[in-house]
């Protein structure tokens, strides 16, 4: 255990905003789901008890009769604004005093940084080179996050759990988001920046980067272990392969999708449109991991090899 | 008012009398100045009850007792509160359903433009002095380190605050119906965002900003159609001094011109989108019906679809 590589590189001053997530994440996601549960709770109390559910002012939050629904923003809300922003001020003057923000040597583009490494927040995308070429990686996966992000909320047909922390109403999308948060984005972000080293090798925490280090990978493409070397059958054959992947991919999710009585019910209300769009995005997103998984299990590199490009 | 018309009355007096004595200095200055001195205390006293002042009065449009139509007209007639309704829901300023973090994130905004623009008085843009310029910044000029840390942990801080307040919208499911554009619109400001950060990156000229941007501008090398390196980009004629990384450059290396563009990128263009975007964003909160919540909870029984 090598204690000070690994503060080198908890400590390192752009490495804080990452640190401090491993604290402030968790924390949210906790304080999020505590009360999606008790909003759970109630929901399932209020569809058992019809005459409950009439009278019921049906939030989790103290309710006394006679109290004014509304507040006034001035002084209510201001006040709160105005704590906020000095607490903020005090947290952001504390860490600009006692932490400096990096300088190294001047730019020399004849002294590679080893390991050259994005801005924290793009670690993911960085990340996701080992496993996807550049121009997916660094193109076509960003695209489809943002445009996802984006169509979220017109193939999201669930009417139920606007406005307020549930789970139990919302299982699906807020599992797919989870996912999609934690595990394809935060933890590559973690990756890149605690475990990838010398080399974009695989460090665990606490082992030395050793700057010589070399690593004997074979790894293969999807092909050449069904023994297909020559085009034009290699490219059919990862066209075939990818191809595949939507139909097997495509069934599970629907699968999934459909799985109880009331997703079954949102699934009717869904136009076509709506259904394809999602089922692409959750196809692209779920290529991420399945390539993960084919490339550090099963070292395949490529699953469709042409002359143009390869995936 | 008594006091000031018994002194200045004797005067007139003594003056019809047509004594021999002459008019002293003293007292023709008296004579002429009383009606200012009056003027003044008059003043004096009308000071005392500033707020009936004609120039407190077009400052401020109205009164400050604490009743309810002055709690309303405090946040109605100020620009820069009319962002906010008079009234909010009671529950929704609880720090546990909102987080916060979409005011935080506008606030680090504001500080990061405050100290982006002190930074801009002591920052050239050109190879070889911007380095200089920041080892100046941060060991001679007062309080330069200061200003510097707080410009790069507040822009670290800011995408942290953005991202938190996505997870939290989408957890309350505050993108449904009537929201869903300004969810949109949000991704778009979270782009904004991390282009803020990535171009500011470079800026320094350290080892750290150059070669973290080398990465992130290698891999538009491998855009399909438009980087040389990507699919089917050198069947269109793509070279490394045509393509789209060249346009994000301006050369076929992070040199001078990627320095200065990333400058300007840096203090005005992505500011100024963001800004508008901003607009539109707060807008449409306000619009959309304010936070969304905490709402009453909805049972499955009472689900209702929308028509299409």
């Amino acid at each position: 255990m090598d204690w000070g590589q690994l503060w080198e590189i908890v400590s390192a001053p752009d490495n804080v905003p990452i640190v401090a997530m491993l604290f402030l994440v968790p924390f949210f996601t906790w304080y999020g789901f505590r009360q999606a549960l008790a909003n759970d709770r109630l929901i399932e109390r209020l569809s058992k008890d019809p005459e409950l559910a009439k009278t019921h002012h049906r939030k989790v939050e103290p309710y006394r009769e006679g109290w004014s629904q509304k507040l006034y923003v001035w002084p209510h809300l201001l006040r709160v604004e105005f704590l906020a922003a000095i607490i903020v001020t005090v947290i952001l003057m504390i860490w600009s005093i006692t932490l400096n923000a990096p300088l190294e040597e001047p730019a020399n583009p004849n002294l590679t940084m080893n390991p050259a490494k994005a801005p924290w927040y793009f670690l993911g995308l960085q990340e996701m080179l080992v496993y996807f070429d550049p121009w997916i990686a660094g193109v076509v996966m960003p695209t489809f996050i943002l445009l996802g992000l984006i169509i979220i909320p017109y193939v999201d047909t669930n009417p139920l759990g606007n406005g307020y922390y549930t789970f139990r109403q919302r299982k699906f999308a807020i599992l797919t988001f989870l996912f999609g948060f934690f595990v394809l984005w935060l933890s590559m972000v973690f990756i890149g920046t605690f475990i990838r080293g010398p080399g974009w090798m695989w460090f665990w925490p606490g082992q030395t980067w050793d700057h010589h280090r070399l690593v004997f990978e074979v790894n293969r493409d999807l092909n050449e272990i069904f023994g297909i070397v020559n085009q034009p059958w290699v490219g059919l054959f990862g066209a075939a392969a990818v191809g595949l992947y939507f139909v097997v991919f495509g069934w599970l999710t629907h699968k999934l999708f459909v799985w109880n009585d009331f997703n079954r019910k949102i699934f009717q209300q869904m136009t076509l449109v709506q259904y394809l769009t999602l089922q692409t995005f959750l196809l692209v997103m779920w290529a991420l991991p399945v390539k993960i998984i084919l490339r550090l299990v099963f070292r395949i590199k490529y699953v469709m090899v042409t002359p143009w490009f390869n995936i | 008012m008594n006091d000031d018309e018994k002194s200045v009355t004797p005067e007139p007096e003594s003056d019809e009398s047509g004594s021999q004595r002459p008019t002293s200095l003293i007292d023709r200055l008296k004579k002429g100045l009383s009606p200012f001195i009056a003027k003044g205390k008059k003043d004096l006293r009308a000071a005392k009850d500033y707020k009936r002042t004609q120039v407190w009065k077009s400052v401020f449009r109205h009164k400050l007792d604490e009743t309810p139509r002055n709690r309303a007209l405090a946040v109605l007639t100020n620009v820069f509160l009319h962002l906010q309704p008079a009234k909010v829901n009671r529950d929704a300023i609880r720090f546990g359903f909102t987080w916060g973090m979409g005011g935080i994130t506008l606030y680090l905004f504001i500080v990061l433009t405050i100290t982006g623009v002190f930074l801009m008085f002591y920052y050239h843009p050109t190879k070889g002095q911007a380095y200089l310029d920041i080892m100046y910044l941060h060991n001679d000029v007062p309080f330069g380190g200061l200003l510097r840390n707080m410009h790069r942990w507040g822009a670290h801080l800011m995408i942290i605050t953005v991202w938190l307040h996505m997870f939290r919208v989408f957890l309350t499911g505050s993108y449904k119906t009537p929201r869903e554009f300004n969810w949109s619109i949000g991704v778009i400001l979270l782009v904004l965002t991390l282009l803020l950060s990535f171009t500011g990156y470079l800026l320094p000229d350290d080892q750290l900003g150059f070669w973290a941007v080398t990465v992130g501008t290698n891999m538009a090398r491998a855009t399909p159609l438009l980087g040389h390196e990507g699919p089917f980009g050198s069947l269109l004629g793509m070279t490394a001094y045509n393509d789209v990384r060249f346009a994000l450059l301006g050369g076929s290396i992070v040199d001078a011109n990627a320095l200065l563009r990333a400058y300007i990128w840096h203090c005005i263009a992505i500011p100024l989108i963001l800004a508008v975007f901003l607009t539109v964003h707060f807008w449409r909160v306000r619009k959309d019906g304010s936070i969304s919540g905490p709402a009453p909870v909805m049972l499955e029984s009472e689900m209702k679809f929308p028509r299409k």
